[in-house]
């Protein structure tokens, strides 16, 4: 593989960057389709210039958890296809994947973005259990954000699947037109540290040259539920309140964005 | 009775028939079954005379005695250092063929070259198992330092270099960049950051439009468009660096 770490740090330094893109700059273009599966309840594909990225959002009913029997439940899963890189391999998922899944889904879960006791049917024996499952398409870099923003698109698009009255069987053929009680919309920005200088949505080769990151998962009213910090380096106090604001600010762009792209679909 | 079935510039596929009758001649890329000849490749047709050639769209890089590439250092043996060539075997660079100077029996190798540096080198040997020796104590071998490397589709690197060099000697002159091409279609380019985006913009572009016809004067069109400003034009230079395949 490519990679032109000693360049890319230097450039950073100077404030800029290998594809001529300014350190704060998005890529363009940042796209959004959704419904693209018609056997999930809810699904959504996001590019950010060329990672793409497919969520999708199955709904069933099993029996609470004992701690919490008023609750239904959330839980993602990540897949880095084979054919998004020639970094992955077929087989289980690695920390990698693993990672991407714990921070969406904790972004989700901690800022209580869906009201879990609204997924309630009957208390202690029946609730909504909502699985996302995150798929790569393409890894060109900044899969933390692209994935939080597909799930997010697809909690968005989910509709909840006719229940048989009588036999209580799902017909997952017929959708309600019911959407997911969602509470809050959280979006993540990873902010990457590169020799000094701050940077957001990398590309591949410098998500290769990175000293540390921090992923930062808020809502729109600007209030954290997550952080994940990633990389050798360490952060200073004052680089992490500098990061934050700087995920913060981008968040707002990226939830205009989303916005945009949704209302345009509607 | 002969004729030829495809036509110049066609693009075909493997196993698809190009000529039947034994007065043509399977050229490179191509092989005879029974009367008719068939392409090995997807690629273009050249028809020159009686001889039918493919000339591949895609392919792997095969490594040839003499080739200039460009290779990451993998790993440090004892004896030299593993390059990555971007083919399927792997190459070794001999203490003996990387450096002039002196180096003692306990001397630590990652301190004259280390893991994750390119290097420009030669390929002196390919063994019937494909195992690649290389050197670099050549003129115009050298570690790379600074710039950007970038990969391209090695089946179009001949046309990155152009006529004798022409189209390589257009962009260096335009950009004012240091260019470096392997043929295994890595490329090494070194100038200011802009220059340096122009550049491989403009290497993509020769890329992505390789079987068009009068490409370097596109290209040319296309660099006084894109210029950067400030950028000091050198006289352009009458040989080019790279090699002609």
């Amino acid at each position: 593989m490519i990679l032109n770490k000693e360049t890319i740090s230097q450039l950073a330094s100077q404030g800029k960057r290998l594809d001529g893109r300014g350190l704060l700059d998005y890529r363009d273009p940042i796209k959004i389709d959704l419904n693209i599966s018609w056997t999930a309840e809810g699904s959504a594909k996001v590019q950010i210039g060329n990672t793409v990225v497919m969520a999708g959002v199955k709904m069933a009913i099993e029996k609470p958890y004992n701690d919490t029997p008023d609750e239904g439940g959330i839980s993602v899963n990540a897949e880095l296809l084979p054919l998004s890189s020639p970094n992955y391999e077929p087989g289980p998922p690695g920390i990698k994947a693993v990672e991407l899944a714990r921070v969406t889904d904790r972004g989700i879960r901690e800022s209580k973005a869906i009201d879990v006791k609204k997924l309630c049917i009957t208390p202690g024996e029946k609730a909504w259990f909502v699985t996302i499952d995150l798929i790569t398409i393409n890894d060109a870099g900044n899969l933390f954000d692209a994935c939080a923003m597909a799930a997010l698109a697809a909690l968005k698009s989910a509709q909840f699947p006719k229940v048989d009255p009588t036999t209580k069987a799902i017909d997952y053929h017929t959708k309600t037109g019911e959407k997911l009680p969602l509470l809050k919309e959280p979006l993540v920005v990873t902010v990457y540290k590169i020799n000094g200088s701050f940077i957001v949505d990398p590309s591949q080769e410098e998500e290769g040259a990175y000293d540390a990151r921090l992923s930062v998962a808020s809502d729109e009213r600007g209030i954290i539920s997550a952080l994940q910090k990633g990389g050798d380096a360490p952060l200073f106090i004052e680089e992490i309140s500098q990061m934050v604001d700087i995920a913060l600010d981008k968040a707002k762009f990226l939830r205009k964005v989303l916005n945009s792209e949704l209302k345009m679909r509607d | 009775m002969s004729n030829i079935i495809a036509h110049e510039r066609d693009i075909v596929i493997p196993g698809e028939a190009l000529a039947e009758g034994m007065d043509f001649l399977p050229g490179e890329n191509t092989y005879r079954e029974h009367e008719k000849i068939y392409s090995k490749a997807l690629g273009l047709v050249g028809i020159s005379g009686r001889v039918i050639k493919i000339t591949p769209l895609s392919g792997p890089y095969i490594p040839k005695i003499g080739d200039k590439i460009i290779g990451k250092v993998t790993d440090i043996a004892m004896i030299g250092w593993r390059i990555d060539t971007g083919t399927a075997y792997s190459a070794m660079l001999n203490v003996k063929d990387a450096t002039t100077r002196f180096v003692r029996k306990e001397e630590d190798l990652s301190r004259i070259i280390s893991i994750g540096d390119y290097v420009v080198v030669k390929i002196i040997n390919v063994t019937s198992q494909n195992l690649i020796d290389l050197t670099m104590k050549e003129p115009g071998l050298f570690k790379v330092s600074g710039g950007r490397v970038i990969k391209i589709n090695n089946q179009k690197v001949p046309r990155v270099i152009g006529k004798q060099g022409s189209m390589i000697s257009l962009i260096k002159s335009k950009t004012g960049c240091e260019i470096t091409v392997g043929q295994n279609g890595v490329i090494w380019v070194k100038g200011t950051p802009e220059n340096e985006m122009l550049t491989v913009r403009a290497i993509k572009l020769v890329e992505e439009k390789a079987h068009q016809e009068g490409l370097t004067e596109k290209m040319e069109k296309f660099l006084n468009e894109n210029a950067v400003p400030g950028t000091v034009i050198s006289p352009a230079e009458s040989h080019a660096e790279g090699e002609m395949n």
